[in-house]
């Protein structure tokens, strides 16, 4: 499913032994995949491949992350890699939805490559339906987190210091029987899915989900990304070298990130 | 979001559409998978070939033959396109055709179609058999658009191969500073790969803006 690029001097396969797949789950209001765009834009991450698979919509445009002339023109398309060696980081990017049917085939590709890669843990950002939380989770962090158990002998204790929530079960028969509980990401696209193979594959897995509603998610991406950081700041050096508390100037909005919202105003109109 | 990059569903809510579904799957019975199954095997893209060279006529042909250059319309516009400037019957003879179904439209096997029929034609030119073109003026859908590519391109050599894809796009779908009104339409854009180092005959697209579907593919 993984298709290296072809680097021309690098080798076939980039190693990515004890890196950190950081990963989007399409989902309500594209907040992973957004909050992806900031990372690999902020970072400045190469691409080193991308996944050939049925699984996802075909598209294909010029480079979303361009900053000038000289790199506006490599093409790029639904499902692709980049990494930061230097960081141990490795991301996958999904940029449009799945095919009906192909949720499983492509978390179970997804997770044997993660296994052949020896990636040492999987990062997922995601988001849930804002309007499905119930009085609680109206109250308070609109952000969550989930851990598969391998992952929670590792880095558990962390997240209490942090100080963060985890996602809430819910009653698998709401009114009937409420002992029984769930987990349940509505809007969450494969997340659910992917987490449950992780747990039961002993893959280190965490997801970091935002509840948000369609509109216009950027805050949200932000929001998500800046929830990551406060994680993976503590186990790797900074992010960025600006200290400032405003956390939302340290990241840099892709190119591709322009018109988002329609074309400029026919001037008939007025 | 209302747009984004990649951004290609056009149902309301275009993230985690039917996550309901994935959970449906490990839940399938032996009738739903039979159900399945079916459904599956009715929206398989068959491709024929009919070429001279020997290559049998099925979807599986023995050997990849050869093509230097492969152009592809997709789409009724370039279909059309193709028929008016480029196919005649004394250069080009029809070698090839594609049979699917789906819920929009269904071609079939006849290669005398009209212009308004759903078609899907593969044409060589006599005086250089590796010169291919296909004309398809149906819609392959999401599901079928993997399949027709591999068994498509899985029949040719893909060494020295030069590959065009035709298609159109709606003016109101293109992405720009200025409002659609004021630019003259129609105009082209292209996508390249860059392997390809010709000269290419118009502006590149800009992003935000991409292509998707069969010419994505």
């Amino acid at each position: 499913m993984f298709v290296p690029c072809d680097r021309g001097g690098g080798s076939a396969n980039p190693d990515f032994k004890g890196f950190t797949l950081l990963m989007p789950a399409v989902s309500v209001g594209n907040v992973g995949q957004l909050a992806i765009d900031l990372v690999i834009s902020t970072l400045n991450m190469t691409k080193v491949g991308y996944f050939y698979t049925d699984c996802l919509v075909p598209m294909v445009g010029n480079n979303p992350y361009a900053t000038g002339e000289e790199n506006s023109m490599e093409l790029s398309i639904n499902a692709e890699v980049y990494s930061l060696p230097s960081k141990k980081l490795v991301v996958l990017q999904i940029r449009s939805p799945f095919i009906k049917n192909k949720y499983r085939p492509f978390c179970q590709a997804l997770l044997s490559w993660v296994k052949s890669s020896k990636c040492a843990r999987v990062v997922l950002l995601s988001s849930s339906h804002a309007y499905q939380r119930d009085d609680e989770q109206l109250l308070g962090t609109p952000l969550r987190y989930l851990l598969t158990p391998d992952l929670e002998k590792a880095v558990g204790g962390l997240m209490q210091e942090l100080n963060w929530k985890e996602m809430e079960k819910v009653a698998a028969y709401p009114g009937i029987n409420d002992t029984e509980k769930v987990l349940h990401i509505p809007g969450g696209g494969i997340t659910k899915l992917l987490f449950t193979e992780s747990c039961s594959k002993g893959i280190q897995m965490a997801v970091l989900l935002k509840f948000c509603s369609e509109g216009d998610n950027i805050p949200d991406a932000f929001a998500l990304v800046n929830y990551l950081n406060e994680w993976l700041q503590r186990i790797k050096s900074e992010v960025s070298s600006n200290n400032s508390t405003d956390t939302s100037s340290q990241w840099k909005i892709p190119s591709s990130w322009r018109l988002l919202f329609g074309n400029g105003l026919p001037p008939a109109l007025f | 979001m209302a747009t984004f990059f990649g951004e290609v569903v056009v149902a309301p809510s275009r993230a985690g559409v039917d996550d309901e579904s994935a959970e449906e799957a490990c839940e399938e019975t032996p009738e739903d998978r039979e159900i399945r199954r079916e459904l599956e095997k009715k929206r398989e893209v068959d491709v024929l070939w009919t070429l001279k060279s020997g290559a049998s006529a099925g979807s599986s042909a023995g050997e990849p033959f050869a093509c230097s250059k492969f152009i592809v319309a997709i789409g009724r516009n370039a279909a059309a396109f193709l028929s008016s400037f480029v196919l005649d019957s004394v250069c080009w003879e029809v070698v090839g055709v594609v049979k699917l179904w789906n819920e929009w439209c269904r071609t079939s096997n006849t290669t005398n179609v009209l212009p308004t029929d759903s078609f899907c034609l593969f044409y060589q030119l006599i005086s250089d058999p590796t010169v291919l073109l296909c004309q398809c003026s149906c819609y392959v859908a999401e599901d079928q658009q993997f399949q027709w590519l591999e068994k498509v391109f899985g029949c040719m050599q893909k060494e020295g191969l030069q590959v065009t894809i035709l298609s159109t796009c709606p003016v109101a779908d293109y992405k720009t500073q200025e409002s659609t009104l004021t630019l003259t339409s129609p105009f082209l854009k292209a996508l390249k790969t860059k392997e390809f180092k010709e000269q290419v005959c118009c502006p590149l697209l800009e992003q935000p803006n991409i292509v998707r579907d069969l010419p994505a593919a």
